[in-house]
């Protein structure tokens, strides 16, 4: 095989990411790389990538062993790696970012015109429309992502590999992407493609590795007949049928009232009502403004006007701080960015906006409060970490989403804005984040959950808003909600009529 | 680092004459307590994600303003306290503009140094003026147990600052926002608040040392302390505290602070050239921090 994993390890203080991974890739073909998070997908492409060194195993490339120092190395030897978090420099042009680090150069002088001619070949081959000199701060995230993806086909690369590639695509670039992928394939690149979505994974790939708590489970050469139920167990270690587990409950008045909500991102006033024990989903293409909704709601960016009142008392239009005092929290779309403070504890990160109410006059904190509330919730929700102590940013996306709940659940929270609640979330920790919705909402707690997953805002809400081009368009009852209903109220206007 | 500067002081044991010597220890712990004080504020610019340049002007205004003050008006207490107000003023002004207006720390304290320095000489006229009040210098010359007043304030500061850092809600809030300010200010914390509290508080130490320095020496001098705000910075730098937030300990800046002393204290018991004496401190600097990326890269 031309890409072989033999028996690979690697250590982290205190945790086993990978023990003895053996499996191997074809050519020509897409080999999918499934399990939860944690479960070592990751940290087996950092190690292709050379951005880790394994602790014993090797890789075999082309019947070679192989190990790259760096990532560098690992590209000049046909290697790519497309994380989801893109490595472009925004400042530069495409063409510019695509040969970067290996430009036409004749004696240190970059060859321009042979520059911006080859640009405009590899895009051609990707089959976008960019303009090879826009830089790439101005491009959409879908755009950005093909020319990560360039950057592979300019180092005519061999082996490819996807980490989560379709997270932040709208379904027709996602289409796009299944394109161009289909190409690679046919010209035999070998594809590794790590994803979460079982439909994408059946769609796109011949092959598939099931990884669990770093340990290979299972490696499926074909996938014809095998049923998504038996993946799901593979990487779960357990039986889940039934991933959403909703449950109809009982809901109270309104609790959260908002009206005339303007803000950055939103094409006119908006109106959303939430009565306590509601779940509200909200839908939206990708750009429809939904981030922006939630944003302004929660009084996150300046510039947000409108008047919200909870439980019929109106709360102070300020800022964040005002919105969590009047008990309205909000979970944001990119943790690492807005979420977590990376570098800080799990028991800092959990009492981060509580600790203000249990400090002695405010000011000296209580330590017996911080570490008895951190514990509490880190055992209620159930956080795999090997203490308190632990940087959260050494967490699995799943952990860190569930701290951050746990910092919310020690205010006296009252409307929960969940955005993007489980993305780049594997299944289990999904289903656990569900409950906890469930939970809570049974509490009286209103939520309002925003996702470009279709079939979980359709899973989990009891009604569903949907939003288009920064507006909200429609609502949708749960019992008459289906997928094409509700993404046919999603799509543009302008497309429609094309 | 702790490593580091047992092994320094083992050396220097071993190998430097009259290094163990209580009268060597006494100076050591002088010199460094005008460093040492000025790290602790120091330290929650840095772990709050910013740093301060203009702490070495400051201390040279505040030096200035006492002995003036004292010279006019012959009261000690309020020589003490007009320059730790001037000093808390230029403080707040720094964190306002970088907190608030958003400009960079960088280019903020690099112009606020520059005026603070000018304003020094305007006031002085260039030159060093005299404090021989007893009430002033009083503050900076007693000793107990053979240890001089400006060690004592250090430890105190080290105290104050380290209960500031662990114990309180703002000490916790300054790496929280140091580590993440976009999280911290969506997690409902004060962040411009929390940062002109301080730059702030940096101004006002950074006088109150000032102070001290003129009482000790007998004149408020306008071209002292050039070049301190970079041994602060070193030391908290030796002590583990990130130059970009988040990470910084009161008992690490402290290790950093006696490595700086230690390596300057036993090249000049070595009788070392002075210009030598600032390659080494550079060189140690750079070796020291390479030494912890190693450490931590095999963790």
């Amino acid at each position: 095989m031309p890409l072989e994993f033999r028996a690979i390890g690697k250590e982290f203080p205190g945790v086993k990411a990978l023990e003895d991974v053996s499996f191997a890739v074809g050519e020509g073909s897409v080999h999918a790389l499934m399990g939860e998070n944690g479960a070592g997908k990751s940290t087996l492409l950092k190690i292709l990538s050379g951005a880790y060194r394994a602790d014993s195993g090797q890789i075999f490339l082309n019947g070679q062993s192989v190990s790259f120092a760096t990532p560098v190395a690992a590209l000049e030897a046909g290697v790519a790696v497309i994380y989801q978090e893109l490595h472009l420099v925004p400042e530069m042009t495409v063409a510019e970012n695509l040969f970067l680090g290996h430009y036409p150069a004749a004696g240190g002088w970059i060859k321009r015109s042979e520059l911006r001619q080859r640009a405009v070949e590899i895009i051609g081959r990707i089959g976008e429309q960019i303009d090879p000199d826009m830089k790439v701060g101005s491009l959409s995230l879908a755009q950005r992502q093909m020319v990560e993806i360039g950057k592979a086909l300019s180092r005519n690369a061999q082996v490819i590999a996807f980490d989560e590639p379709t997270s932040a695509l709208s379904a027709r670039e996602v289409e796009r992407l299944f394109e161009i992928i289909a190409d690679l394939r046919l010209q035999g690149k070998i594809i590794l493609y790590v994803s979460h979505r079982m439909d994408e994974i059946f769609r796109v790939c011949d092959a598939l590795t099931v990884l669990r708590d770093g340990k290979h489970i299972e490696t499926f050469k074909s996938l014809e007949g095998v049923q998504p139920g038996v993946i799901v167990e593979r990487m779960v270690g357990r039986t889940i049928d039934d991933i959403w587990g909703y449950r109809p409950r009982a809901q109270g008045e309104v609790i959260f009232d908002a009206k005339d909500i303007t803000g950055p991102g939103l094409a006119a006033p908006q109106d959303i009502q939430v009565r306590a024990g509601e779940i509200v989903g909200i839908f939206g293409l990708v750009g429809a403004g939904r981030t922006e909704l939630l944003k302004a709601l929660y009084r996150g960016v300046p510039g947000c006007g409108g008047q919200i009142e909870i439980a019929g008392k109106p709360v102070r239009a300020g800022q964040p701080r005002d919105s969590i005092a009047a008990g309205i929290a909000l979970c944001p779309e990119d943790r690492k960015k807005e979420g977590i403070v990376g570098l800080r504890s799990v028991l800092e990160n959990t009492n981060l906006s509580a600790r203000r109410n249990h400090a002695l006059g405010g000011v000296v904190i209580d330590e017996r409060w911080e570490r008895s509330n951190a514990q509490t919730q880190v055992d209620k929700l159930r956080v795999r970490t090997p203490s308190l102590q632990q940087p959260i940013g050494l967490l699995s996306g799943g952990n860190q989403q569930k701290v951050i709940l746990g910092r919310w659940l020690s205010e006296s929270v009252q409307v929960l804005l969940l955005d993007e609640p489980t993305r780049g979330i594997d299944v289990g920790a999904k289903r656990e984040i569900y409950e906890l919705m469930y939970a809570l909402a049974e509490t009286g707690v209103g939520i309002i959950m925003v996702s470009s997953e279709l079939p979980e805002v359709l899973g989990v809400s009891d009604r569903i808003l949907v939003m288009r081009q920064g507006k909200l368009v429609a609502e949708v009852r749960r019992e008459d909600a289906t997928e094409a209903g509700v993404l046919a109220l999603a799509l543009p206007v302008a497309e429609e009529a094309a | 680092m702790l490593l580091v500067l047992a092994l320094l002081l083992v050396l220097s044991a071993a190998f430097v004459p009259n290094f163990t010597k209580w009268e060597n220890v006494k100076g050591l712990l002088l010199a460094v307590s005008l460093v040492g004080m000025i790290s602790c504020t120091m330290l929650f610019c840095l772990a709050g994600g910013d740093f301060d340049l203009s702490v070495g002007s400051t201390v040279a205004l505040a030096g200035v303003i006492a002995a003036l003050v004292i010279n006019k008006y012959g009261n000690a207490p309020l020589a003490l306290m007009i320059p730790i107000a001037a000093g808390a003023l230029i403080g707040s002004l720094n964190g306002f503009v970088i907190a608030r207006i958003g400009i960079n720390a960088l280019i903020t304290t690099l112009a606020m140094m520059q005026i603070v320095r000018g304003v020094a000489y305007l006031i002085s006229n260039g030159s060093s003026i005299g404090v021989f009040d007893r009430g002033l210098t009083g503050m900076a010359t007693w000793s107990f147990g053979g240890l001089q007043a400006s060690v004592y304030y250090m430890i105190a500061l080290f105290a104050a600052f380290g209960f500031l850092l662990n114990r309180t809600v703002f000490g916790r809030n300054t790496l929280a926002i140091g580590g993440n300010s976009e999280a911290a200010r969506l997690a409902g914390l004060p962040v411009v608040r929390t940062k002109v509290l301080i730059f702030m508080l940096q101004g006002a130490v950074a006088a109150f040392a000032g102070v001290i320095l003129a009482a000790r020496v007998s004149s408020g001098n306008p071209d002292t302390a050039k070049g301190l705000e970079l041994q602060v910075i070193s030391s908290c730098v030796l002590g583990g505290v990130s130059l970009t937030g988040g990470i910084g300990t009161i008992s690490g800046m402290i290790v950093g602070v006696l490595i700086m002393g230690v390596v300057q204290n036993s090249m000049s018991l070595l009788n070392i050239d002075a210009f030598w004496q600032l390659v080494a401190s550079g060189v140690v600097l750079l070796a020291a921090v390479m030494l912890d990326r190693l450490k931590s890269q095999k963790a």
